[in-house]
């Protein structure tokens, strides 16, 4: 296998076999994508930190490992991007922010454990929203993202960096984080695949939270076969994070080996349809559900009457959460410090750090929750906020007792433009309506590809939406719908992107 | 100001609402969510981690100790131990806290509605006097912070801060009384007695070393007055009570200074006020007229504690014995009375007195050794009594060797002296020191003789019956002997010498 040039076509599994089999070194595979990533990035900028050399030394300890006949995980000596969310020992760690500018954690996230442990070789941090706050990569302190489709547009958010480098061919692999949509939105607008797994299903320790209850790591991907084996490295039991679910995962790989819906029940959520939501997503969605039955599945509609509700309730407890999430940010102990000439008091310091050191979103968001928090008005909020996501949770269930899986639209829109709604936040928060039920209630859901809309050329996805736990019927419809689609195609929907 | 107005004058005119906040360090190995160890006096920030130093992405554990240990604790305080309940964040920006939030517990405490029946000594003999326990719940501790340069002490006019994160995490728990009313005069040791009896009950169930001096058991002492038959005073909270002999005397200072302050016409400010142990006043603190919106919700890091109703009961099931009810059980036992128990308590060497009575030591001569000799090495060594090297099977071998005659009362404390010198075990010391009672009596009869020789109008008198004369003799032969008899002996044949019976 070679050149270099097809190397970074490949899908990690591709890329994974070929490398045990010694058709090609990871080293030859890393370098292939630090290329690409000189080549494009400049233009694409899904990259806060490459570490060429790190990622090389990885690559290269798995070629001994190879070369010495020790067994390799399924993915050993692949490259992958990880969301500068997570924490990286020896690599910057961000957040998008500029009050983390600088900071190299002492420590690996247990995601980025695992993925060392597997083999997986870090080519480095993806931007995003600061602090996974946005649905466009636009709050980046460090600048926006843009779209391989077009780059004139967002790549979605806030995990744009990782659903970019893994449309633009710069990794095969991406880590993002999804607290309301930032895994799927971008999967959805760059024509890639994303997966949020099930709350507790994929370690939180060493993720920067946003919102604690609802974060929740995934794999960003080109194909649902490589989310699959990317989630199998980096899910299961992690005695550090207390919401860990110490039951055994799913498993996703078989699932999406098995890739078959015959027999099984899918609800179209009628809230998630309808006004809102562009022509050419809903007909590509349309034409994606028929595709489902006539792979054998059964279709009918559902009601989740409560999920009317759930944006508004979203945007109480996120902010509440991480108004107190981000209070450690005080320019004591890490990060950016401002103000401090010697003469001005503790107080001062840390209010000046946290003037100049976060952005406009996440101070806006900051004040909402502190203000929901307060004495006085909790209950009105943040407890009428709960209330509301255990109804969402009821309608989920209800839904779930009907039918094995939910679909919906993965978002209203395609890519929209750069600066379009960046001074709109009401207009950006409505890019996640129909990702943040699933947050809400801890489930799992799974975005793929369906075709470009018309009226633009762009992207359009699909979410597949399953209980907390049933991760694997993700991937049994995912891969299904995939496979179907490849096959009317003749190739994947990403190799219709435009060259860069 | 108004000056503070005495305190048999102040108790004329206002009653006392007292109120207490305990705060107890857990003794458990590692801290409350992080595996960090919680040894005190260790390098500053030697014993952190990402979790401890709230670095960002770091997550916390519950630490399983911690929460059985305040399960035990709420038990032994009579408390109902709630079936569900969740940890809160209390936000607020202070640089001694790492995630400017603290992990504690809000509207569901771990253990609620508990009393606990305490004796207060009193001129007129002790009185009971329950008090209501409000809840118990657990919290993370504070780093520490040393202010430098400035003469406040205080973070305001340092010139710099430094702080210590070694603190930071470990497990505290939070003991609030309910309003203690209708004390009167007593307040202030009816604050020192309950102090005293949590950190007996502390030590007791060994979940702590509860020492004041190192801040394992910190004590907060709210206090208001009001004129008899008005609703209850605005109260103030004193912090920095570190010994039980300050809980006792802020209380009455807080009392003293209220009474001057309510008699002159104005107000008391709701506010923390600093206990001065120098000066045995309160000054203010952080007034508390603007309370902090601590914005509490529950901590989404962790999944609620659900105590299982067996595991409660188990832990009921091994409680120990009260102190207060041990006390006087073992009082009965050896038949002695509160003065001797007292003076046993405050010697710290109880524990020690009643292992040594197991070993099989008379209680008196237990009492006697451990009260007396033991605790006077240990104020001279400056140890705690049961560090020293003498073990209670020490003390039963020398009542052996005193009962069998091989020593007396004056050699058994060599032969301590011997023992915590390191010289080695009772018989061990005794063979190296070559002390034994003289039991020749042909040594002893010449002694004898030797001594009536030098003393022939003592001789005259005892042979003449006036028996009690013999002392002097048997002393002078205990003189020559260097100790190395016995007296009773010494007595014996003395007697048997001179052909007189002891009437």
């Amino acid at each position: 296998m070679s050149p270099a040039a097809d190397l970074v076509r490949q899908s990690a599994a591709v890329l994974a076999e070929a490398i045990a089999a010694g058709e090609v070194s990871s080293r030859e595979v890393t370098q292939a994508h630090l290329e690409r990533i000189v080549d494009v990035d400049d233009r694409v900028h899904a990259f806060l930190h490459v570490d060429a050399q790190g990622a090389l030394e990885a690559a290269d300890a798995v070629d001994r490992a190879r070369a010495a006949g020790d067994a390799l995980g399924p993915l050993a000596g692949v490259p992958i991007a990880v969301k500068d969310v997570l924490a990286t020992r020896g690599m910057p760690t961000t957040c998008g922010s500029r009050i983390l500018e600088g900071w190299q954690p002492p420590y690996d996230a247990t995601v980025v454990e695992r993925l060392r442990g597997a083999g997986i070789v870090i080519l480095g941090k993806t931007n995003m929203d600061e602090f996974a706050m946005g649905s466009s990569t636009e709050h980046s302190a460090y600048g926006p993202t843009h779209n391989p489709w077009d780059l004139t547009r967002i790549p979605g958010g806030s995990g744009g960096g990782s659903a970019a480098a893994v449309a633009s061919f710069e990794s095969p692999l991406a880590i993002g984080t999804d607290t309301g949509g930032s895994i799927r939105q971008p999967a959805a607008v760059t024509g890639t695949v994303g997966v949020k797994p099930t709350y507790g299903g994929v370690s939180r320790y060493g993720l920067v939270a946003l919102a604690s209850s609802l974060d929740q790591a995934g794999p960003c991907t080109r194909t649902v076969m490589d989310a699959a084996l990317l989630h199998s490295v980096i899910g299961g039991h992690d005695p550090r994070d207390s919401t860990s679910i110490p039951e055994p995962m799913p498993d996703v790989v078989a699932a999406a080996q098995r890739a078959d819906v015959r027999g099984m029940r899918i609800g179209l959520v009628r809230e998630l349809s309808g006004e809102g939501y562009q022509a050419g997503v809903l007909q590509r969605f349309t034409e994606a559900v028929a595709i489902l039955e006539d792979l054998g599945a059964e279709v009918v509609e559902v009601s989740c009457p409560h999920f009317d509700y759930a944006l508004g309730a979203y945007y109480l407890i996120l902010p509440s959460e991480c108004s107190s999430n981000l209070a450690r940010f005080d320019g004591m102990r890490y990060g950016l410090r401002a103000g401090d000439n010697g003469d001005r008091s503790v107080e001062e310091v840390m209010s000046l750090t946290r003037e100049a050191g976060f952005g406009a979103e996440v101070k806006r968001r900051i004040m909402l929750g502190t203000y929901a928090l307060s004495s006085g008005y909790y209950d009105a909020y943040y407890g009428q906020a709960q209330k509301v996501r255990t109804l969402i949770q009821r309608d989920f269930a209800a839904a779930f007792d009907q039918v094995d899986v939910l679909i919906s639209p993965t978002a209203p829109t395609t890519a929209f433009r750069l600066g379009e709604k960046v001074d709109d936040p009401l207009a950006m928060y409505l890019n996640d309506v129909a990702t943040i039920p699933v947050n809400l209630a801890g489930n799992c859901a799974l975005s793929l590809p369906v075709g470009l809309a018309p009226e633009d050329g762009l992207p359009v996805g699909l979410q597949v939406m399953a209980p907390a736990l049933a991760d694997d019927r993700l991937y049994l419809v995912g891969a299904a719908l995939e496979g179907a689609l490849r096959d009317r195609w003749g190739h994947l929907l990403i190799e219709e992107a435009p060259a860069l | 100001m108004t000056d503070p107005i005495p305190f048999d004058q102040a108790l004329q005119a206002f009653e006392p609402v007292i109120g207490l906040e305990v705060h107890v360090e857990l003794g458990t190995n590692t801290k409350m969510f992080c595996g960090c160890p919680t040894g005190f006096g260790a390098e500053p920030n030697t014993q952190t981690c990402p979790v401890c130093l709230g670095l960002p992405g770091s997550l916390p554990v519950a630490n399983a100790q911690a929460i059985e240990s305040i399960i035990r604790i709420g038990l032994a305080l009579n408390c109902d131990i709630a079936e569900w309940c969740r940890m809160s964040r209390k936000n607020y920006f202070y640089p001694d806290m790492p995630k400017d939030y603290q992990v504690s517990q809000y509207d569901e405490p771990i253990c609620v509605d508990g009393h606990l029946d305490i004796t207060v000594p009193t001129d007129d003999g002790p009185v009971e006097v329950r008090i209501d326990i409000e809840r118990v719940h657990m919290e993370e501790d504070t780093g520490k912070l040393t202010h430098a340069g400035g003469d406040t002490g205080r973070i305001h006019g340092a010139d710099y801060s430094l702080v210590d994160y070694n603190r930071a995490g470990i497990p505290l728990v939070e003991i609030v009384t309910k309003p203690v009313v209708g004390t009167g005069r007593l307040a202030p040791a009816v604050a020192r007695a309950y102090v005293a009896e949590l950190r007996d009950i502390m030590r007791a169930l060994g979940v702590s070393d509860v020492k004041m001096e190192e801040g394992s058991l910190r004590c907060d002492a709210n206090v208001s007055l009001n004129r008899p038959g008005d609703p209850w005073g605005t109260r103030s909270e004193t912090k920095n009570v570190n010994s039980l002999r300050s809980v006792e005397r802020a209380v009455r200072a807080e009392i003293e200074r209220q009474a001057g302050v309510l008699d002159g016409g104005e107000r008391v400010v709701q506010e923390t006020r600093h206990f001065h142990e120098d000066t045995g006043v309160t000054t203010p603190g952080r007034s508390k007229e603007h309370a902090e919106d601590y914005r509490y919700f529950p901590e989404p890091d962790l999944v609620p504690i659900a105590p299982s109703r067996e595991w409660v009961e188990e832990l009921r099931a091994t409680l120990p014995e009260r102190p207060s009810v041990r006390r006087a059980r073992l009082a009965a036992e050896w038949g002695i009375g509160d003065f001797e128990m007292a003076t046993l308590v405050n010697a710290g060497v109880l524990d020690l007195v009643e292992a040594t009575v197991a070993a099989g030591v008379a209680p008196d001569a237990a009492r006697k050794w451990w009260s007396g000799e033991f605790t006077r090495v240990a104020n001279e060594r400056d140890v705690d009594p049961a560090d020293l090297p003498v073990t209670p099977a020490d003390i039963g071998r020398v009542e052996e060797l005193i009962a069998s005659g091989a020593l007396n009362d004056k050699l058994a404390r060599q032969v301590f002296e011997g023992v915590l010198a390191g010289e080695g075990t009772p018989d061990e010391v005794v063979a190296a020191r070559g002390l034994a009672v003289v039991s020749d009596d042909s040594a002893l009869l010449a002694a004898i003789d030797a001594a009536l020789a030098e003393q022939p109008d003592v001789a005259e008198k005892i042979r003449s019956g006036k028996v009690q004369a013999a002392g002097a003799i048997v002393g002078a032969v205990m003189k020559a002997t260097r100790g190395q008899a016995d007296a009773g002996k010494v007595r014996a044949l003395l007697l048997e010498r001179l052909g007189v019976s002891d009437a």
